[in-house]
């Protein structure tokens, strides 16, 4: 008897996880940033988005010519290095129906791109922003960047000097509504961390350790697959609960925290430091910058605010998208001009 | 009120044996910046354009927020001349700090309004005095002491209109309109007004032969400065989204843009169907701009020579990755920070190729006020068209300076959107590759993000790419782009405005110029006629590329003057790139960049100079 082959998993809008695959990757082998990739297609999937419905943004870097490797069907923005935040902007003012994913590196968010990246956080600007962290410039061939740790070590045997900038807790302290930290190589934490912030309206800052393994993965750094295997210290534990999911879901206190997300889904963070809350702004940077000092690497969701207005938001804009307003909404009337000819008579 | 009593037929004085120059001279108002003078200035200069009389004004401001001298200057002309000219007849007088300069640069046979305590009548006996004690007659009219530093100025507009017999009632409705609504503020300065025309009424009498009188040039046109007909222009094209970062001389035309956004684009729910965001820099500015019009919507911004060079990278990137977006830049004096309120032409060329690697922008430029607005507009359809950034390139003369214009013509043609695939096509397509040359006229298709379709996507990116936007290093498929975008250049020689044919006769001379240079340059070649007897040709140009008109009339001349406000000669630059060899030598250059608008003694003399006359 002829075995067929078993139908592919469809989502629960009926794509097969194919559909949310891109190119084949040029990055090195083993490089963290293909892990990232695989899993933005696997919360993708699981979470149903449509993929003709996402835009693809990055700068430029290693990791921004990841959005190559994910989402064929989503159109892709690689714009230029540190610019990706204006980019976004402007596209989803255009059209904000959209969700935009951006993926960023260390040295094109924290270096050069500076500037943009805090004005992006300022507005809390619907979107998710991943900066696919390892502390090293790699297409120039393994210079520091503005996230590598005091005292880390390149091959070349040079040691870093100057502090690193927490892009974490610079996020959480100029208005990003959803903050966390990750690591590439922990699967189940990060697609978790990735499908609530599909979930969540705002700006969403994600970073993810993502180990260089050509020039930044060895002893003495703290990117390296090692280091962070040793050192990675939860703060807590992610479990994500789709709306769609059929689960009931019971909201009892104590060690967890329970937050509901604007479509309906349900992120639950078990607490893994004592006491920790999520929504305590200060509380969060606090214990970041403590952790530094200890040499400590927190991961897990550090910061969220849900009901904090997106600058979309704050523009008061139309449902629909501006970009596609027909001709009669977007210019006025021949009665209008007249009436300012009239009166600038 | 019998306002019109007051104006018309009084008697006056007969000390002046000069016979009368009726609607033809200059009058230059010294204040101090921050005093606001801007707005007894434009009641001034309205009431003379109410008065049927064609008229300019100027304003000459430092680069500072108070307390620095500022000069307005208004020109009547009879002519119909609007540039700057040299000298002034008339002199408001009201700072200290440069009282006994202004009047020793009056023209002998002018007159002098000042406040009395300055006492310049010591300095000149060959100009009309007329002290007046602007400080007693505001405190008269004005209890608030804190507004008396505004309403003085409206007394010099009174003064003024009673010397020159500008009929009150004219003045009046000016200011109805300047205070529309604000029935407090109107009362008061048109207090002021009458007090300053009551007070020169009874106390000066008329020693000089200048006087406005009715005139029917004005009838039906407008006022206007240019940065407020750009942002008409841009909002008559649609635009949506605009993102922009502050400075002199360009800020007005986003004040104006959001001024009528919010008028008439903002649904009776109150949503808004656009979105104006102040960026970080113009960096950002124009990040937002291209990120806008690669996911469909229209979108500009504005600014001026040091927010350009910060736009170079991404202008690199709109010219290669094909996406539309309008850019106007207001010039002012460079390089670096200049003299930020002072005018010039001198930003063209480094627009036209602004980005490292071989690339070359489209420019629209303006020539005056109404073109603000049809260029404005234009450049949107253009920018669509064409899928590539589009500069709009005025100066701060033009820009921030009121302008006597026919009134605008609503837009005669729909929006052109450009070449975009829906879904639909796309079915019966099966797909597109995004930089494919497949009509033959070297623009692609493209798709917006959002479009249902499993083959909608593409990949924008500014590093190398073949025509299906996938990533390239082949030689081959760079070159391929590269050329294509050359041929699109090619074709927009077609699509942009033609050049202006403002006179093409018989002269073997002909003058070649562009933006606001026109004023000075029509006015002048009436000087070259009456005083040489020659009748020159003038084209004025209005876009790079180069139009085939612009080639075709160099080719018909054997001498081609061209007229620019800049030290390098930018213009001829761009034309010497362009024209064939046999052509370059027939050029030559008449250059002004002082940071004063250009005016037509300037060119006549060195026309006449450089021709041996």
């Amino acid at each position: 008897m002829a075995t067929a082959t078993p139908a592919p998993k469809l989502n629960h809008i009926g794509l097969p996880v194919i559909e949310y695959r891109g190119g084949k990757s040029t990055l090195c082998a083993g490089c963290g940033h293909n892990a990232i990739s695989e899993r933005i297609i696997d919360a993708m999937f699981e979470m149903g988005v449509e993929p003709e419905r996402v835009m693809k943004m990055s700068g430029i870097g290693c990791s921004s010519k990841s959005p190559a490797y994910f989402l064929n069907r989503a159109h892709a923005f690689n714009s230029v290095h540190g610019r990706m935040p204006s980019v976004s902007t402007g596209a989803i003012l255009a059209n904000h129906t959209m969700t935009m994913l951006g993926v960023s590196g260390d040295g094109d968010t924290a270096s050069i791109g500076m500037g943009q990246f805090v004005h992006l956080l300022r507005r809390n600007l619907p979107m998710i922003y991943i900066i696919e962290d390892n502390g090293v410039y790699g297409l120039t061939k393994g210079q520091f960047s503005a996230t590598a740790d005091i005292g880390s070590k390149l091959k070349t045997g040079v040691i870093n000097d100057l502090p690193a900038i927490d892009t974490c807790a610079l996020a959480i302290q100029l208005g990003a509504t959803f903050v966390g930290r990750s690591f590439s190589g922990d699967k189940k934490q990060l697609l978790s961390m990735l499908k609530a912030a599909i979930a969540h309206k705002g700006t969403v800052m994600l970073d993810v350790i993502s180990p260089c393994v050509t020039f930044n993965d060895h002893e003495g750094s703290t990117k390296s697959y090692k280091f962070m295997q040793e050192n990675d210290e939860p703060i807590n534990e992610i479990g994500f609960v789709a709306s769609f999911d059929d689960i009931e879901v019971d909201y009892d206190s104590g060690q967890v925290y329970d937050v509901e997300m604007h479509d309906g889904s349900s992120l639950r963070l078990r607490k893994l430091l004592e006491d920790y809350d999520p929504t305590d702004k200060a509380n969060a940077v606090r214990t970041l910058m403590e952790a530094q000092e200890k040499d400590e690497i927190l991961t897990g969701v550090f910061y969220i605010d849900t009901q904090k207005p997106t600058f979309i938001d704050l523009l008061d804009l139309v449902d629909e998208p501006l970009a596609t307003l027909p001709e009669s909404v977007v210019r006025p009337p021949k009665s209008a001009l007249d009436a300012l000819m009239t009166n600038l008579q | 009120m019998a306002t019109g009593d007051l104006a018309l037929g009084q008697e006056r004085g007969a000390l002046s044996t000069n016979p009368r120059v009726i609607n033809d001279f200059s009058i230059i108002v010294a204040t101090v910046n921050g005093s606001g003078s801007q707005s007894a200035n434009s009641v001034l200069l309205k009431s003379i354009f109410g008065m049927g009389v064609p008229v300019s004004g100027k304003n000459l401001f430092p680069s500072n927020i108070a307390g620095l001298p500022t000069w307005y200057t208004i020109r009547a002309s009879k002519d119909g001349y609007v540039a700057r000219k040299r000298g002034s007849q008339i002199l408001v007088a009201l700072n200290p700090e440069t009282a006994k300069q202004d009047i020793s640069e009056l023209d002998a046979g002018g007159a002098a309004i000042y406040e009395e305590s300055f006492n310049l009548k010591q300095y000149r006996d060959d100009v009309a005095c007329y002290p007046v004690p602007f400080d007693k007659i505001t405190a008269a009219i004005c209890p608030e002491a804190k507004l008396r530093k505004l309403v003085r100025n409206m007394v010099y507009v009174g003064v003024v209109a009673q010397l020159l017999s500008l009929d009150l009632s004219v003045v009046e409705s000016g200011l109805r309109k300047q205070f529309a609504k604000k029935q407090k503020v109107f009362d008061l300065n048109f207090g002021a007004v009458k007090a300053g025309f009551d007070y020169a009424q009874q106390n000066l009498t008329k020693q000089d032969p200048y006087f406005i009188e009715r005139s029917n040039q004005t009838a039906g046109k407008i006022i206007i400065d240019g940065n407020a007909a750009c942002g008409m222009g841009a909002v008559f094209a649609g635009v949506t989204v605009v993102a922009w970062y502050p400075i002199t001389p360009s800020t007005s035309v986003i004040e104006a843009t959001t001024d009528l956004l919010k008028k008439f684009r903002v649904t009776p729910e109150g949503k808004a169907t656009f979105a104006v965001v102040q960026a970080e820099d113009e960096l950002a500015a124009i990040g937002m701009v291209l990120g806008a019009g690669w996911a469909g919507a229209r979108s500009m911004t504005a600014t001026s020579g040091p927010g350009l060079s910060l736009m170079t990278e991404f202008s690199g990137l709109g010219y290669y990755a094909e996406i539309p977006g309008v850019i106007f830049d207001v010039q002012r004096t460079g390089p670096s920070t200049g003299m930020p309120t002072r005018t010039s032409q001198a930003d063209l060329l480094f627009t036209a190729f602004l980005s490292h690697g071989d690339t070359k922008h489209i420019i629209l430029l303006p020539g005056s006020v109404k073109e603000c607005f049809e260029l404005g507009y234009a450049a949107f359809d253009l920018a669509e068209r064409l899928q590539t950034p589009i500069f709009v390139l005025t100066d701060l003369d033009l820009g921030m300076n009121n302008w006597m214009s026919d009134p605008f013509v609503y837009p005669q043609k729909p929006l052109d959107r450009g070449k975009v695939l829906t879904a639909e096509d796309l079915d019966r397509l099966g797909g597109f590759a995004r930089y494919r040359d497949v009509d033959g006229d070297a623009i692609g298709w493209r798709t917006l993000p959002g479009t249902r379709h499993p083959k909608a996507a593409y990949f924008t990116r500014g590093s190398g790419h073949n025509d299906a936007a996938v990533y390239t290093e082949k030689p081959d498929e760079y070159v391929e782009v590269m050329e294509r975008l050359l041929r699109k250049f090619e074709k927009a020689r077609k699509l942009v405005p033609a050049p202006v044919v403002v006179k093409d006769g018989t002269s073997k001379i002909g003058f070649l110029a562009f933006g606001s240079t026109d004023f000075a340059l029509r006015e002048s070649l009436d000087q070259i006629k009456a005083g040489y007897g020659l009748d020159v040709d003038y084209m004025r140009i209005r876009a790079y590329p180069f139009a085939h008109e612009i080639h075709d009339f160099a080719a018909s001349h054997e001498r081609i003057y061209v007229v620019e406000q800049n030290r390098d000669a930018q213009l001829a630059s761009l034309l010497k790139l362009d024209l064939p060899a046999d052509q370059v030598v027939k050029l030559r250059s008449i250059l002004h960049y002082n940071g004063l608008p250009i005016d037509a003694a300037t060119i006549t003399e060195e026309f006449a100079t450089k021709e041996g006359l």
